[in-house]
């Protein structure tokens, strides 16, 4: 075996990193929006309590898809990774900021001494779980659109701020959003709150209806600004984009009947397609236009020795994983 | 000539770059700390609460997993920082040795996942999980922990010892991870770190319920909470000394440049003298207190072996002037401080076995209330000696920081925002555990609810009724 398909898998599983912190970080971020909406201290409280039950034993075990995608791409493939934080460091700068803002404020805002406090860590927890997607879309339509150069030194601005970043922002955004609401939905149908069940739903169903349109919609300004991505959505990746459609439909209709757990599954499906619709479409380019995935790779040896790593990870960390959402969905809340 | 053209051309971003990173670092590693050390002293009182059926000892347990909670969910994000300024501030070094050193960083992730995953179910199993699967969850907790430590060192180690790859024609070829990773300063470097975690977060407790205890809380509580902290710190201590020593005796050979400038000898002697404080002004020691031939002694483990000076490297291999003396200082108040702190420790075995209760002593209250600061500033002392000590180098001898920075602006506005952030999270972090704390002297009960919940409002404004 030789060191390009080392490189590709390790591409692969950098990929599905991505996908599983989408996923399962998004659905943490997405809640924001409905913590932010929830209405005041008293009318709000059901959501907000909610909010702390779904996340708090599993929202920094999903965040660590994130350090897993950056630890995989820098040691697999250091010359995009420094090439890409270089050129979007606002972006990426904006973005740890609402990571080290969410998560202090998560944590602080459950034994907060009193009301205002409370509200203040509330009201920032909210604020950059809904912001912070932005700039992670963003920063994926900078790399899809091809605005970060192969030797680093992109412009600052203009490199995350063109049309295809834009989609990918308001993308991330909603698609987080309408996990949120999805998996609230099925967290509230445990418990016996029957208005905070029905709250939940209807805002899962608007979202999913917005967050399709938008997904429809986006596809029209990336013609011409990222057509290397476009070719790719609507050729070897189109499966994965009819896949999330009819995912997606059919989470409209499992909300619509009340089967939850079903929705669950296929909203979380629908979003893991159309993110691996975006590594399929721009497969084989790891920085679109500029360099690809085996011309990218780190040195050979490395890359085995992350296949080594993955697969100790797949022994302890996945196991692991599945005990934690099982322990915590087992009995009632 | 080419190194003095860098030197003229240092990025403006430079500083900035450099500040930005000792800070970031400088706040994580208490909080990393309490990560890797914590849950062996959570184990501890959680099991004997439970073989003991000691309900004080349970009851410890609890509030030291609430404050685990917060002290855990800031060092996670702290951590993550970190990742970002690998590549936000030093894109030259990640692009260049981004594969030779990122082995560690991957199986770190590894143990970022366990640890995070465990911790999840260990908050989550109280009065969810049966008391013996529960204890069980610190486990992984606590190796993940002590991984994760080892995987961090290794690349600081590395950083100080490089290995693992060839530098050809500027290139670097041959690149073996697995050699990279068990440089030769991993396995000392690891130890003196692992042996600090437990130093901090031992007399860091310990010191919280000596200030209790100050303040006439002496209950069975406070003395349990205290004599498990102060006795992990109190083996730390006294192992510390020896594992610093051995660290560092290798930099006569590893790093030359950095033990000139911990022992402050611009001017290679032999015998080299025990130099006590002093700083370095034009090239020119001043101020210090020197005792013959005991650096020899102490550096190089003889009586005639010289200590290599500043002078035998070029200007631009070793740290200037004004790093040479905040190395120096910073490594002996290190040690100054370790020295004490393992008097301490011995002083308070000696009291136990002879059966004096030290804690009816006020005075040694308040020296255990100022151990815990103490420990805290060693330790971010030793990582300034470090890596001050390196400087200017960031892979020793390979690559300078000044090649490693990016070219971009923006740095000092990162930094700005860094500080308004991390201010504002310290002040956060602070006062949710000092109303932890109070709440739980109050007799409120240990679970909150979340605050929003009506009914702890209520109960809030009835309280403030009754005053």
């Amino acid at each position: 075996m030789d060191e390009s398909l080392a490189a590709d898998l390790v591409a692969a599983i950098l990929f599905l990193g991505v996908v599983a912190y989408a996923v399962f970080a998004g659905a943490d971020f997405g809640s924001g929006l409905w913590d932010l909406t929830a209405g005041d201290a008293e009318a709000g409280a059901p959501m907000r309590t909610l909010v702390d039950r779904a996340l708090g034993p599993v929202w920094e075990a999903n965040h660590v898809w994130l350090i897993f995608v950056l630890v995989y791409l820098w040691t697999g493939f250091p010359g995009p990774f420094a090439s890409i934080m270089e050129t979007l460091f606002v972006p990426f700068g904006l973005a740890a900021v609402g990571i080290v803002l969410r998560g202090a404020a998560f944590a602080f805002r459950k034994t907060a001494p009193n009301l205002a406090q409370a509200r203040l860590y509330g009201a920032c927890f909210a604020a950059s779980s809904l912001v912070t997607p932005f700039f992670f879309g963003a920063i994926a339509g900078a790399v899809a659109s091809g605005r970060v150069p192969a030797a680093g030194g992109g412009d600052r601005w203009t490199s995350w701020t063109g049309p295809t970043s834009l989609v990918g922002g308001i993308l991330a955004v909603c698609t987080c959003s309408f996990l949120a609401a999805v998996f609230l939905t099925a967290e509230a149908d445990r418990g016996d709150d029957a208005a905070l069940l029905q709250r939940c739903r209807r805002r899962a169903i608007g979202t999913g209806i917005v967050t399709g349109a938008v997904a429809l919609a986006g596809v029209l300004p990336l013609r011409a600004d990222a057509p290397a991505l476009v070719d790719g959505l609507t050729g070897r990746a189109l499966p994965l984009i009819l896949a999330s459609v009819v995912a997606g439909t059919t989470t409209l209709w499992a909300l619509w009947r009340e089967r939850f757990e079903l929705a669950r599954v296929t909203a979380a499906g629908a979003v893991a397609a159309v993110v691996l619709g975006w590594g399929v479409g721009q497969w084989p380019w790891l920085l679109v236009d500029e360099i690809e995935v085996e011309a990218a790779a780190g040195a050979g040896a490395t890359l085995w020795a992350l296949l080594v790593v993955f697969g100790l990870a797949a022994v302890t960390v996945l196991p692991a994983l599945a005990y934690l959402f099982w322990v915590t969905q087992r009995d009632d809340p | 000539m080419l190194a003095s053209l860098l030197a003229a051309e240092e990025p403006s971003s430079l500083l900035a770059a450099r500040w930005q990173m000792a800070l970031s670092l400088g706040w994580h590693i208490v909080l990393a700390c309490f990560g890797v050390a914590f849950p062996m002293l959570i184990y501890v009182v959680h099991r004997r609460g439970l073989r003991h059926n000691d309900s004080v000892a349970l009851g410890l347990a609890k509030r030291w997993s609430k404050v685990a909670a917060v002290l855990f969910a800031v060092g996670a994000v702290s951590g993550t920082i970190l990742s970002f300024e690998m590549g936000m501030l030093w894109p030259e070094l990640m692009r260049t040795y981004g594969d030779v050193i990122g082995l560690p960083f991957a199986l770190e992730g590894i143990a970022f996942f366990i640890e995070a995953i465990f911790i999840g179910i260990y908050l989550y199993g109280w009065g969810h999980l049966p008391g013996r699967v529960h204890l069980l969850m610190l486990v992984p907790i606590a190796v993940s922990g002590v991984v994760g430590t080892f995987c961090i060192l290794a690349v600081n180690a590395w950083m100080n010892s490089p290995s693992g790859f060839r530098m050809v024609d500027g290139e670097v070829t041959d690149v073996d991870p697995w050699a990279a990773m068990f440089n030769n300063g991993v396995w000392i470097q690891f130890l003196h770190m692992w042996v600090a975690t437990v130093m901090v977060v031992g007399f860091v407790t310990a010191a919280v319920y000596a200030a209790g205890m100050l303040r006439g809380r002496d209950d069975a509580h406070h003395r349990l909470g205290f004599h498990v902290a102060f006795a992990f710190a109190a083996v730390a201590a006294v192992l510390q000394p020896v594992v610093g020593h051995l660290a560092g005796a290798r930099l006569a050979d590893a790093q030359p440049t950095k033990l000139a400038a911990m022992e402050l000898a611009p001017e290679t002697e032999q015998p080299a003298p025990l130099v006590i404080g002093g700083i370095l002004l034009d090239g020119e020691r001043r101020f210090a207190i020197e005792i013959p031939r005991l650096g020899s002694l102490i550096a190089r483990a003889s009586v005639d072996r010289p200590v290599v000076g500043l002078d035998a490297f070029a200007d631009d291999e070793r740290p200037r002037d004004g790093l040479v003396s905040m190395v120096h200082l910073s490594f002996q108040v290190m040690v100054g401080i370790g020295l004490a702190l393992a008097g301490l420790s011995v002083a308070w075995w000696w009291a136990g076995r002879r059966g004096r209760d030290l804690l009816a002593s006020r005075r040694f209250l308040r020296i255990a209330l100022v151990a815990g600061p103490a420990s805290v500033l060693a330790l971010e002392l030793g990582w300034m000696t470090t890596e001050l000590g390196r400087q200017p180098w960031v892979v020793y001898d390979h690559m300078r920081v000044a090649e490693a920075v990016t070219r971009g602006s923006g740095v000092w506005v990162s930094l700005s925002v860094l500080v308004v952030v991390y201010t504002a999270m310290t002040v956060g972090a602070v006062l949710t555990l000092r109303s932890m704390s109070r709440r739980w002297l109050d007799g409120d009960p240990l679970d909150l609810p979340t605050p929003y919940d009506p009914a702890r409002r209520s109960r809030r404004r009835s309280t403030r009724g009754r005053h």
